[in-house]
Parts: C-alpha cells; structure tokens; sequence
C-alpha cells in the first residue's frame, strides 16, 4: 500500500477560476461583492435600492443569482445599469465558472463595480469563491438571532453583516444585539449595519460603506499599478 | 447541500492522481474538513458513497478528517483551538487574537494498492 499525499484544495478547479476573474477584476479596477442570505432575506431589495442611489453615469453591472426565473433581473434592469440573471437550474450557490460565463461580453475596463447576488442560500455559497473583492451576508430579522451560531462559516467570511428589515422590529421577538452579538463571537470585529430597505433607515450607512471599500480598492489598485 | 458537488470533485482528483500510478487501483482518499468550511461530513459521506455504487470505485474508502478553528494570541503567541466561539487566548485571556485555520476543503491523500497476481477485490480503474 503507498499513500501519495495530495495537498491541494478540493475545488481547485474553482479557485483557479476565482483567482483568474480576481486577476482580471484587479488589472481593471473592478470592485467586486458576493451577497449572500438564506432566500427572501432582502438582497435583491437591497440592490434595489443601492442602483436607485447610485448617480446613473456610475459604472455599475449586476450578476444575479437563483435557481429558476428571471425575476429578479426584471427587478433590477429598471435602474438602467448592465443586469444580467444566472438560472442555475437547480444547483445551490453560485461557482466561479458561471461568473466567467455571464460576464461574457461585458468589458470589465467599462466598469467599477459588479455587484453579484448569490443563490438565496446560507450554506453553500460559503464554499465557492468568485473571486470578489469581499462577501457580504444578510440577514433579515425574521430569521432569528442565532443564526451566525448555527450557520458560522457565512459570517466569518463575510466582511460585512447587513441587518435588514429593521422596519418588522417592533412586530418580532428578534433581538438585534444579541443577533449582532453573536455575528461577532463567530466573527469578532465583523462591521455591521442595520438597514430597512422600506424605510430607507442604514442605507446611507450601508452607502457609505460600499464607498469607502470602493475607494480603498481603487487607492490599492493604482498602487499596485505604480 | 452541495455536499454532492463536493464528492464529485473528490471523485475527479481521485481520477485524475490514479493516472499517474499505473498498475494500481485506488483504497482510500482521505479530506480535511475545517469546521468553517460549511460542509457537514455525514452529508459528504453519504453522497460520495452514493456517486461510487457501481462504478470503478466502488471500493474506495473515504477518510475525513475534521479540523477545528484554531486562532493565534497576538500578545502572548500561543496557538489553540476555538470552541464554542470563544476567541479569548486560553492562556492570557487577551482578545487579540487571529484566525490560522479551520476553513479547510483539502484532497490530503491517497491510498494505491498495486495489482497482485492475483488481485482479490482489485477492480480495474481503466
């Protein structure tokens, strides 16, 4: 009997994708961010919201992710930025290769920041990276505050916790410093903010958020081009 | 549950090594599993001994091992294992304290027999 040690990740194949889209994302100056939730926890209101505020010469692009439809395309392709769905037809989170495939024809030297929304899923989109700049999780506060504790991996490698749907508070037994309480145990230091997309309450926090990481990339990015 | 995707990819490296080792069938391939992974190992070894029923790796064993999160004391250096999320340094109770590992989804090995004269239980993998 011989053991050969094999030594490399499981998804290799994946990462190699990720890290070539990450490359090319790099050499553009493209910002990019994975939104990730359990399904109807508000990322695509979210989106919604974030390409209502964002000036119309802004050079945004949208990849949204979900097993069936084009709906949420539909949704979005109203705030007249580059929308494009990926129908993965069954499978529970997005890969690197689909990410490559929709890009397609868009050029990336057109844009700054692509947002993707990932299939409605608190699990397995943890596992594949599409070689975004950063994960953001959503949860909303119907879900309950122990999720960072029964679903860790999403929260610690996530760079930014979004609270939606602050409007339902007085209607939930939801505990919003023990949910954010919890996100830090599994995450400590992990930024968060508090957002009702109904209301507008957090999204100019969340706003300012998205461009000071929009900012720094881009400072991090011409640097490395000097 | 992607835990079915996850075999198929340990299936294809084992595919892929066993072309490298000819005149050998593969025995076991062994994984590690970091608790943030966010893969379940139960869910993984009933789908990867789903996908091998009635292949040419029908026999190959799946060893998983589970590795815990483990972090290092900026203050004092000292490396431990985090369990139920309390990130403080066991030794100096300091906060300042940072990841090292945990989050593995890793092909660590694998197990070839060589073909005897006569191979008992040997399938081809051609």
């Amino acid at each position: 009997m011989d053991r050969v040690p094999l030594e490399r990740k499981v998804l290799s194949e994946n990462d190699r994708v990720a890290a070539e889209l990450r490359a090319r994302f790099q050499e553009h100056g493209v910002y990019c961010l994975n939104l990730i939730s359990s399904p109807g926890s508000g990322k695509t209101s979210l989106l919604e919201r974030t390409l209502e505020s964002l000036p119309r010469r802004d050079r945004v692009a949208v990849l949204t992710g979900d097993i069936q439809t084009e709906n949420d395309a539909n949704r979005l392709k109203r705030f007249h930025f580059p929308v494009r769905q990926i129908t993965t037809g069954g499978t529970c989170h997005l890969d690197a290769r689909m990410i490559e495939r929709h890009l397609a024809d868009w050029r990336l030297e057109d844009l700054d920041l692509l947002l993707i929304e990932n299939v409605g899923n608190l699990v397995c989109p943890a596992s594949y990276d599409l070689g975004e700049a950063a994960k953001v999780v959503v949860l909303s506060v119907t879900e309950g505050e122990d999720k960072p504790l029964k679903y860790p991996s999403i929260f610690f490698k996530s760079d930014l916790l979004v609270l939606s749907k602050i409007d339902l508070l007085p209607y939930v037994p939801f505990d919003i410093d023990v949910a954010a309480e919890n996100a830090r145990k599994v995450h400590p230091g992990m930024e968060i903010v508090k957002v009702s997309c109904l209301m507008g309450n957090g999204l100019h926090e969340w706003m300012m958020w998205l461009a000071e990481r929009r900012r720094a990339h881009k400072s991090l990015v011409q640097q490395t081009a000097n | 549950m992607h835990e079915m995707g996850i075999a198929n990819s340990v299936l294809d490296a084992v595919r892929t090594e066993m072309g490298r080792h000819p005149g050998t069938y593969p025995c076991k391939v062994g994984v590690r599993i970091g608790e943030m992974s966010a893969i379940d190992p139960e869910s993984l070894r009933f789908c990867f001994e789903a996908m091998i029923q009635g292949t040419d790796l029908e026999s190959l064993e799946l060893g998983i091992e589970v590795c815990p999160l483990r972090y290092r004391c900026q203050v004092c250096g000292r490396e431990f294992v985090v369990r139920d999320y309390d990130s403080h340094c066991p030794q100096c109770a300091s906060l300042e304290t940072t990841y090292i590992s945990g989050d593995e989804l890793e092909l660590a090995y694998l197990e070839v027999e060589e073909y005897g004269p006569s191979p008992v239980g040997a399938k081809s993998t051609q």
